[in-house]
């Protein structure tokens, strides 16, 4: 008796509640000197710090608290002339401190909104949601439970502890709970992740890869009859990490939540962990008796009151809203709606904009980091990012192509070089051999035979019919082996034939 | 050789009349001699302490340059990590530990070229104003050995007491370097919090633990105080400001002029007799030196001992979490099938001793929901009422004086079922720590009524340092010339000392 989604919307109002853990791109650690690098051999990037060895003590990472105040900032937030860490107490093998140093009732940056536009049936919309706070806290090490059918703690044999992770400076952006999406609820939310994450690499503060785990979205989800303003019992759901995943996860909740309501049952309030493959959630950890954190300010460390002068110059230095900027470069570049959002997409707009920003047309870069680029990334099933082309290798083929240096035809075979590791484009021109026929007798030579082959083409060319050089410059084309730049043969050729463009 | 003060020595080291290999092992034979009946140390480290010692004598032979403490021996509170030397906190749950780092303190001290023969014992964690708390076994006061050397330094002050050690390193929480040192007739000093590092300090209560000195006499206290203290990036809480001139002020000694105050509700009931004899006279020798003796209040200070007790167990039931079997330190139960859990349970159970446990429970309640307001929040508006306190108190005064406890030492195992009673013999000590401030005890001579010693304590402004070492200095050399010898001369011999 699965319920549909829009039974559940014609009778239900969904209210969302997220929370989103960002890792910072910080050098070192929250706490300590260790090193962030992902990757690392197990309990290598260690110290008595992250270890929690008897004696050691944290110091707060500055670098830290710069990139927390730029992202509260960007969310329009206002941030605390004076706020505190905390200690969050609970017993884990793989928290060293068994508490972890968090902030809680003072955080660091509050009361800020970030607006979404999404696509309704009454074309687009901008939802505003309302960020209660944004505030720093550090990692836990890895728990690698082994031996058992599932990977989790119960079931397992044994467990490998990792503590690289233990003390990575993150960021928890928490919302205000948030009504009023109604069906939209699920695409709201996805889009507002999205948009956290564009910020968010903005500002270059992260490196934001949700399969990664450097952005991760809790999120909460509960139903209440249309028209009631009592909320209902919410689920969070938890291991959300793509943003296909936080809508479908949206979306099978609200399902869940109302067939249980339906049917008389309750919903329990309760922590769920997204399943990737099925698209549903599992249950976890029961909330119904709520932990005591026993929180109390962190003796340890000293409040953190940034320097109003410091702040003002954190917020002139930011960068331009992601979507105001989006907007501009539309405009300014007069990209149709359809390939803007190619690009978004496609996750190519910042390469475009670099390879626009070293001198090349917009169009043509697009064209190329689009078209050829983008086939050969699919061919490849890898990301366009990770191909080993940059925007300046881009840059570089459009201005040959511009100076004539090089054809359309020519440019893919540079770009195919360039991406199979052959070097820089000047270094595959010159390995391949890559040249356009620009020698003038040698091309007017070509142009001749051609005209003397299909003299009856030649003469309608004569006659005005300028639609006919085309196969004339095919020969020419042919003849030079594709070496040859088109658009000067057909140059050549009209005025060798007593005919020019329009 | 090994009662001379610690200045003596470094004059004679100076001169090369003795060299630290000398006096080193002078110390080490008097250990040898003395700690089977004091039980000072629960780590002896002979070879450490020579080869740092030999070490210190090769420098001052190519004749480089050296601090005024090179190559004078120091004990150390086992609750300071060594790099690679047994550090257990007086309990069995780090039995065996050797810590892959040095605190910052020990770090000063290598710089420095002191000497460090070997960890002290304590009251676990901390814990406790008897040093009976040791999973180790108490040590026993050199002056009497039936009776308590105070906690929860107790071994660093008996060690100097017997005569081990010229100077060591303490820790004082609410006491635990004072209260020792008036039991023993040492000198002990807890500087302004943060005046010290408490990098490698392992921590029972984070906002109140401070590191300090522990000497015979107040300049050896000062010089010592110089060694170990300045600002540390690795401990956030400690103090960005030039360290305050302590060994000038104990050189001058000087207190003319100064106003002294004594805190009226730190006097009279429940102060022992001979205590307040010793205090007056103290105080006469002050005034006839040029200080001027007046009258503070501190109301507040009433309430002090309750908030202590409700702020240190809620930060030691944090700050001993970490005890948990994962990573360093004893394991129990660990047999096939055994969750991490069931051995985090039975590790703290057998590993933590019954007054440790008893201030994690008290520390957990008092944080937790519903009772922090009432507990932890209370206890914190108490503390800022001391502060405001002291602060009027010394808008009169330089300094305030007080004894440092309300009584000599008492009996091992007089008090141990009682902890009340035992926790109300820091009521004079504990004001200090919650206001952050300095405090130093030296002796004010013994008891008529039992020939023990009494301490009388000084109190400082935040990184004021300075001032109570000028008073110290002052009433040690008129304390001194009363008396002709160091109080200590008249200590009863001890079974096999030199």
């Amino acid at each position: 008796m699965s319920l549909s989604y829009d039974d559940v919307v014609a009778k239900y109002e969904p209210v969302l509640g997220l929370e989103v853990h960002v890792e910072l791109n910080t050098k070192s650690k929250m706490f300590c000197g260790c090193s962030t690098i992902f990757g690392a051999a197990p309990n290598t990037q260690t110290c008595p710090v992250c270890l929690a060895l008897p004696g050691a003590l944290p110091a707060v990472n500055e670098k830290a608290i710069e990139s927390t105040i730029k992202i509260g900032l960007a969310l329009n937030c206002s941030i605390a002339p004076f706020s505190r860490f905390a200690r969050k107490n609970y017993f884990y093998p793989d928290m060293p401190k068994n508490f972890q140093i968090s902030q809680y009732d003072e955080p660091i940056c509050v009361n800020g909104f970030v607006d979404v536009e999404i696509e309704t049936d009454e074309g687009p919309k901008v939802f505003r949601i309302e960020v209660e706070r944004v505030h720093m806290e550090e990692d836990t090490g890895k728990s690698l439970h082994m031996g058992g059918a599932t990977g989790r703690i119960h079931g397992a044999e044994y467990s490998l502890l990792d503590y690289n992770r233990a003390g990575i400076p993150l960021v928890e952006i928490v919302t205000k709970i948030v009504p009023g999406t109604g069906k939209y609820a699920p695409e709201v939310a996805k889009a507002y992740v999205a948009e956290l994450r564009d910020i968010l690499r903005s500002l270059g503060v992260s490196d934001v890869k949700m399969e990664q785990g450097s952005l991760r979205c809790d999120a909460n989800v509960s139903l209440r009859l249309i028209g009631s303003n009592v909320l209902g019992t919410r689920s969070e759901t938890k291991n959300v990490n793509s943003l296909r995943s936080v809508e479908r996860a949206i979306r099978g909740e609200m399902i869940r939540h109302a067939e249980r309501l339906n049917s008389g049952e309750r919903v329990v309030q309760e922590t769920r962990h997204f399943q990737e493959d099925t698209g549903l959630t599992r249950s976890g950890r029961s909330k119904e008796q709520a932990e005591d954190y026993r929180y109390f300010p962190e003796p340890d460390l000293v409040p953190v009151a940034p320097d109003a002068a410091w702040i003002q110059q954190l917020r002139a230095a930011l960068p331009e809203r992601p979507s105001i900027h989006r907007k501009r470069l539309k405009e300014q570049w007069a990209v149709p709606d359809k390939e803007m959002s190619a690009m978004i997409n496609a996750d190519v707009l910042d390469v475009v904009e670099a390879t626009v920003a070293l001198g090349a047309d917009p169009t043509k870069a697009r064209g190329w980091w689009l078209g050829e680029i983008s086939r050969i990334a699919n061919e490849k099933d890898v990301a366009i990012k990770d191909l080993p082309i940059a925007a300046t290798d881009v840059a570089e083929i459009v201005a040959l192509v511009h100076a004539g240096d090089l054809t359309d035809k020519l440019a893919r075979q540079v770009v195919e070089g360039v991406i199979a590791g052959e070097g820089k484009p000047s270094v595959v021109i010159a390995a391949r051999g890559i040249r356009v026929v620009n020698d003038d007798s040698q091309l007017m030579a070509a142009i001749e035979r051609a005209c003397a082959e299909q003299p009856q083409t030649a003469q309608k060319v004569r006659d005005g019919h300028l639609p006919a050089a085309g196969a004339l410059i095919g020969m020419v084309m042919k003849d030079t082996k594709g070496q040859a730049d088109a658009a000067k043969v057909r140059a050549l050729l009209l005025a060798h034939l007593g005919q020019s463009e329009g | 050789m090994i009662r001379n003060s610690a200045s003596e020595m470094a004059s004679k080291l100076a001169s090369g009349e003795i060299t630290s290999v000398e006096i080193t092992h002078a110390h080490l034979d008097q250990i040898s001699a003395v700690d089977r009946d004091v039980h000072a140390f629960l780590h002896v480290d002979t070879e450490g302490a020579l080869d740092q010692a030999a070490a210190v004598d090769a420098k001052r032979k190519n004749g480089e340059r050296l601090s005024p403490l090179a190559g004078v021996p120091l004990a150390l509170k086992d609750v300071m990590t060594q790099k690679g030397i047994p550090t257990t906190c007086g309990s069995k749950i780090l039995k065996g530990w050797r810590p892959p780092y040095d605190s910052t303190v020990v770090a000063n001290l290598k710089k420095n070229d002191i000497v460090i023969l070997g960890k002290t014992n304590m009251d676990e964690f901390a814990m406790g104003s008897s040093t009976e708390n040791s999973a180790y076994g108490p040590t026993h006061n050199p002056w009497d050995l039936t009776r308590i050397p105070g906690g929860s330094g107790g071994g660093s002050a008996a060690a100097l007491a017997a005569f081990e050690a010229p100077l060591a390193i303490g820790t004082d929480t609410g006491g635990s370097i004072r209260q020792p040192a008036a039991v023993t007739g040492t000198v002990g000093v807890k500087p302004t919090y943060g005046g010290v590092s408490r990098y490698g300090l392992v921590a029972f209560s984070s906002s109140l633990d401070q590191a300090g000195p522990c000497a015979r006499t107040v300049l050896d206290a000062a010089l010592l105080h110089e060694a170990i203290a300045g600002h540390d990036p690795k401990d956030s809480t400690s103090i960005n400001a030039p360290v305050p001139a302590v060994v000038a002020a104990a050189k001058a000694g000087n207190v003319k002029g100064m106003k002294i105050g004594v805190v009226k509700e730190l006097n009279g009931d429940g102060y022992q007799k001979g205590v307040r004899t010793r205090f007056e006279e103290s105080l006469e020798l002050l005034a006839a030196a040029g200080a001027e003796i007046v009258e503070v209040s501190a109301p507040n200070f009433e309430y002090a001992l309750a908030a202590y007790y409700l702020i240190a167990p809620s930060e030691c039931s944090s700050n001993l979490a970490r005890f948990d079997a994962m990573r360093y330190g004893l394991r129990v139960g660990d047999n096939d099938g055994a969750s991490a859990e069931s051995v985090m349970n039975l590790t703290r159970e057998v590993g933590f001793g019954r007054e440790v446990k008893r201030r994690i429970i008290l520390g957990t309640y008092a944080l937790s929901s519903g009772y922090y307001d009432a507990y932890y929040g209370s206890a914190q508006k108490v503390r800022t009422l001391i502060t405001q306190d002291f602060n009027k108190a010394f808008e009169k005064a330089d300094v305030l004086v007080s004894p440092t406890c309300p009584t000599t030492a008492f009996k091992i195992g007089e008090k141990a079922n009682d902890p009340l009673a035992m926790y109300l013999n820091d009521i004079a000590t504990i004001p200090v720590n919650m206001a952050g401030i300095g405090g130093m005890s030296l002796p004010s001579g013994v008891a008529e009524e039992d020939g023990l010693p009494v301490g009388f304590q000084i109190m400082s402004p935040v990184m004021k340092d300075e001032r109570m070492y000028s008073v110290g200095a002052a009433l040690e050399a008129a304390l001194l010339s009363k008396w002709g010898a160091p109080l200590l001369s008249t200590i009863p011999a001890l079974a096999g000392s030199k």
